[in-house]
């Protein structure tokens, strides 16, 4: 990810602040200011609680350029509790124990790194909810 | 507006082309079309291609195709929807003929793959999907069919095995397609023992990454029948698409592919036919998921039941089936040159539709659709095609 890429969406990778709707009260992550729910103006800033469950996950065995080196790593759909949905790496948990249903919190983790020189991209994952 | 026929196809070869530059391929498809159309001249040039910038490491493709197959000082320029591109420019095309605007318009589909190496690849075609929040985390563009076929086999209560089916129809249609990638046909035993790529989307569930170009030929209907082609023209009955946002994450309701419902339903309305009509049916089957979906989405079957299709190898889908798809080995065994594909399958249904299919003929096709879903449902084509 491009330096002034990584550094706009900085709010969202690290504290994952999306918006609500000011019409229909919908929460929405990733930010998009206009509601998906109703069209409605949606530029409210609103910080998710990160909590939510497993909808679906895969488990790589062969990865986009700059993430081969974290192979094999696992990626979900988490529902968030709020309502929301998105796409994130599972974390601290083996791919034989993931379950669709899995309640799972989001954690800060190094997501990768642009070779020696580059920058480190840090952001959200999802991790196992300890009982 | 006018109706819109089809009087010329062409089409390389799909496979690793190594020989083959982006421009000699696109060269080779133009001409072999122009030929078959009985022409040596056109108004415009529409080409559909998704990465020639990142693989082939060249844009500008509608000026370049139009010199090189000597047709410098037309109008030409490059259309891009992801994997759907062929068909986009096929739409765009289709408008330009039917607004009255040019009465004889070239559509090419190409894609170069084969000259980067895999992981660009890799990342090129997560190009389709949301950067800043689905690739960014690592997902890889065969992951996020995963993440759908997951949820599929979970909340329908299918194994994996049940999806064996598209590609043995797939594959078995290859092996008669002179042009297909893969000439051979698999068992559902090779299907279940393949490599995973992307749990629980393995080798077999997946299209090839490979090179290759197709191209029609587009004009009016009432000056499509002067007999000039080689072939019969093909009427286009039906031509919409819709949309759905890029990220899975961002619909509604991940199992539906409801820019494949919203165009569909736009045809049947447009070419006045119902699924029931439809003698074959050119699906993206760019992963084994695609195909369920696609057909759920199309009103081929109810939600849940798209897999069911796929049973006993196959059977009914099968050039002699009820609904034959994929019949020339589809995105799985004739190949997935992504901004190609789309242009392919029009110019498999005009060979379908013309009795030149060869021993993957179906017998009195009079009504053939083809779809090309862009991204992971985000951008979705549908072409309806009609014998004359």
């Amino acid at each position: 990810m491009r330096i002034a890429r990584n550094w706009r969406t900085r709010q969202q990778r690290y504290s994952l602040v999306g918006e609500v709707c000011t019409e229909c009260g919908n929460k929405i992550f990733p930010p998009r200011d206009v509601c998906p729910h109703c069209t409605g103006p949606a530029q409210l800033p609103y910080t998710l609680s990160g909590r939510g469950e497993v909808y679906s996950y895969s488990t790589m065995y062969s990865a986009p350029k700059g993430f081969e080196e974290y192979l094999p790593y696992t990626v979900a759909l988490v529902q968030l509790k709020e309502g929301p949905m998105l796409t994130a790496q599972l974390t601290d948990v083996d791919a034989d124990e993931v379950r669709i249903g899995m309640p799972v919190e989001m954690v800060t983790r190094k997501i990768r790194e642009d070779g020696e020189a580059g920058q480190i991209l840090y952001g959200y994952k999802f991790r196992s909810v300890l009982a | 507006m006018r109706d819109v026929s089809i009087i010329g196809i062409g089409q390389t070869p799909v496979g690793e082309l190594w020989e083959k530059s982006l421009r000699h391929l696109a060269h080779d498809a133009i001409v072999a079309a122009l030929r078959d159309a009985g022409t040596g001249q056109a108004d415009a040039l529409y080409v559909g291609n998704m990465l020639s910038g990142e693989l082939a490491e060249q844009e500008h493709l509608g000026a370049l195709f139009a010199d090189f197959a000597g047709l410098r000082g037309i109008e030409a320029f490059k259309i891009e929807a992801a994997c759907a591109s062929g068909a986009a420019a096929l739409r765009v095309g289709h408008m330009a003929v039917a607004s009255g605007l040019y009465d004889m318009v070239i559509v090419c589909g190409v894609e170069k793959m084969t000259d980067a190496i895999g992981a660009d690849t890799t990342a090129a075609l997560a190009l389709a999907a949301d950067q800043e929040y689905e690739v960014s985390q690592g997902v890889s563009f065969v992951a996020l069919n995963a993440l759908l076929m997951r949820r599929y086999m979970y909340e329908y209560n299918v194994p994996h095995e049940a999806f064996a089916g598209f590609s043995v129809n797939a594959h078995r249609n290859g092996a008669g397609n002179p042009n297909a990638m893969f000439r051979r046909p698999i068992t559902a035993e090779t299907y279940r023992r393949a490599a995973m790529i992307a749990d629980p989307i393995n080798l077999m569930d997946s299209s090839p990454i490979c090179d290759g170009a197709a191209v029609v030929v587009l004009a009016p209907s009432d000056l499509a029948s002067d007999g000039r082609g080689s072939g019969p023209a093909v009427r286009i009955l039906a031509s919409t698409s819709a949309t759905d946002s890029l990220a899975i994450h961002d619909r509604r309701d991940p199992l539906f592919l409801e820019a494949a419902y919203l165009s569909s339903q736009k045809a049947y309305v447009q070419a006045g036919v119902t699924p029931a009509d439809i003698d074959l049916f050119e699906l993206h089957d760019a992963f084994s998921i695609m195909s369920a979906l696609s057909l759920e989405a199309t009103g081929f079957a109810r939600r849940g039941e798209g897999v069911r299709w796929a049973e006993d190898d196959g059977e009914r889908i099968a050039i002699d089936g009820e609904l034959p798809l994929s019949t020339m080995g589809g995105l799985k065994a004739r190949g997935h040159p992504v901004g190609a594909t789309g242009v392919y399958q029009v110019v498999e249904v005009v060979q379908q539709l013309r009795g030149e299919a060869g021993v993957n003929q179906v017998k009195d096709a009079r009504l053939g659709m083809a779809q090309n879903i862009g991204g992971s449902g985000a951008t979705v084509i549908t072409h309806v095609l009609a014998a004359e």
